[in-house]
């Protein structure tokens, strides 16, 4: 099989979600839609055999291509993909860990400069994504309800007048939403509130994930805070709610991270100063220790404890150091091990040439 | 059976489903039931005050074994799934599931959302209802059963009958 050439292009960039700009981007790294929908006319994936995968598959990519509104946006058949690739995909947040894992037809729609992705024959039938960096929850809406409304022209989606679009899973009945705003929160880690914020946001039918969802741990004090409830209230109002709780959490975070400077500096600034200086020096380290440091490291740039590093730098080292990143870039496959030294010398040469942005772009 | 905590005979078989990860089952007596189920009530009251959070990712279905076990039984007339499985997976066979296990996931869609009026958004056009809607997936269904029993008049005659649906559903 011809490699897909496209996915070596975006190995190189930074990808939307960590771009790190966008509004309150020192907190708030992404905002994210999507949409859960399925044909009228088949079963749900559980009781899919193989002929009807690729009838969906068939249907909605055809659809999905005579759309012509996504110019530059790739389509790939996730199941001719390597087990590096997919979970490349995985890391960069455009398909789910179920989309990589599962088996039988299925595919992605990833746009050029990865906003969005379209999964074929995941949980649900289709899944719309949209990816917004930083807080940006009405673009991001805006975005994902034309596309929905571009592949409706052409298809019939399951849909009940009282229970609205029909899903493989009643959690997400209804409206099909999910927002979720993922916020780098290591002031409040630090601070032991996390749990406190947690609770209150359970209160509110929030839910609270890792980086990469659902039980994933949250790795690098990444959180993902997203709504439970998508039946019974709007679009607007489940954004809404969701948007109205991040600016709180945002303001936490910053008297955290004020009240860190205030009352304890020369330990936070040595904290920060050990975790830059790991990351410079190790010869060889794990992605968890990476992830963790790397936060430490990223809390003391917006702090300005560090001044010889930027903001987008680090964001692009914490998903250049992903295990299928590593190997992408490397352009071979290694073992954990050797995963291990290559990001240890990956840091090293990045870390040390952080003012030429143009280097790591080559590497 | 018996209750997995004494040996009184089990009378609630408790699913909790959860948004990710298997689908766990308690089969108690009486007592225990009512044990765990105010366990997680605390649980709950502490983590969420009582409501949403942990409480509207977990769907009770509280029966006695022989009502349970009449559902379990009941099978989805358009995909073949049976009530049984998707207790086990926590996911839907198809569309018309809403409709056919209506009674027995209504309760579960209050206990997630607190609601069962949809308020959001519409498709534009071609909302057909789901019986029409889900006929052609019974059709295939039968097609592909009928193919497997070697019945390929009655298969012959349920292709067509699929592919004047779908003529239908293109020129409409």
């Amino acid at each position: 099989m011809e490699r897909p050439v496209k996915l070596e292009k975006l190995a190189s960039q930074c990808g939307e979600w960590l771009r790190g700009s966008g509004p309150e981007s020192d907190i708030v790294i992404s905002s994210r839609i999507r949409l859960a929908r399925n044909l009228a006319d088949f079963p749900f994936i559980r009781k899919c055999n193989d002929q009807d995968r690729e009838s969906i598959e068939r249907v909605l990519r055809e659809r999905i291509e005579s759309v012509g509104a996504w110019s530059g946006a790739s389509y790939f058949d996730v199941s001719e993909l390597d087990t590096v690739d997919r979970q490349f995909l995985v890391e960069r947040q455009l398909i789910s860990r179920e989309l990589a894992e599962t088996e039988g037809a299925r595919g992605v729609l990833i746009d050029s400069n990865e906003k969005f992705s379209l999964m074929i024959n995941e949980e649900d039938h289709l899944r719309i994504q949209v990816m917004h960096s930083g807080l940006a929850l009405e673009e991001a809406w805006a975005q994902v309800n034309q596309i929905d409304d571009e592949i409706e022209e052409g298809v019939t989606y399951a849909f009940h007048p009282q229970l609205g679009y029909l899903t493989a899973c009643p959690t997400n009945v209804g409206t099909g939403l999910r927002v979720s705003v993922m916020l780098h929160l290591p002031a409040l880690v630090i601070t032991r509130q996390i749990e406190k914020v947690f609770n209150s946001l359970q209160k509110i039918s929030l839910a609270v994930r890792g980086l990469y969802g659902e039980g994933s741990q949250a790795m690098g004090d990444f959180y993902q805070i997203s709504n439970q409830i998508t039946l019974g209230r709007s679009e607007k109002d489940l954004i809404d709610q969701v948007g109205e709780v991040v600016p709180v959490l945002i303001d936490y975070e910053r008297k955290a991270r004020d009240f860190l400077k205030k009352e304890s500096e020369k330990d936070l600034h040595d904290r920060v100063s050990r975790a830059y200086g790991i990351l410079c020096t190790a010869q060889t380290i794990s992605s968890e220790e990476t992830m963790h440091l790397l936060s430490s490291v990223r809390m003391g740039v917006n702090l300005g404890l560090i001044e010889d590093l930027e903001i987008p730098t680090i964001n692009k080292l914490f998903i250049h150091t992903q295990p299928a990143h590593l190997q992408k870039l490397r352009g071979i496959e290694l073992e954990t091990a050797d995963r291990n030294i290559e990001r240890a010398h990956y840091l090293k040469r990045h870390l040390h040439r952080s003012e030429d942005d143009d280097q790591l772009e080559s590497n | 059976m018996k209750c997995q905590h004494c040996e009184k005979p089990a009378t609630f078989h408790i699913t909790e489903l959860a948004d990710s990860g298997e689908p766990q089952e308690f089969h108690l007596c009486e007592d225990h039931a009512r044990l765990y189920l105010n366990q997680t009530q605390e649980e709950d009251q502490q983590l969420a005050g009582g409501f949403g959070g942990v409480m509207a990712n977990q769907l009770k279905v509280g029966q006695t074994a022989e009502e349970l076990a009449r559902l379990d039984q009941q099978v989805c007339p358009v995909c073949g799934i049976s009530f049984y499985e998707f207790r086990h997976s926590g996911r839907l066979g198809c569309p018309y599931d809403y409709v056919c296990f209506s009674d027995e996931i209504e309760p579960l869609v209050v206990n997630i959302h607190g609601e069962t009026q949809h308020t959001g958004k519409r498709p534009k056009h071609g909302v057909k209802d789901i019986q029409r809607q889900t006929d052609v997936i019974r059709l295939r269904r039968e097609m592909k059963e009928a193919v497997d029993q070697e019945d390929y008049e009655l298969a012959s005659k349920l292709r067509d009958d699929i592919r004047r649906i779908e003529s239908e559903d293109k020129s409409a």
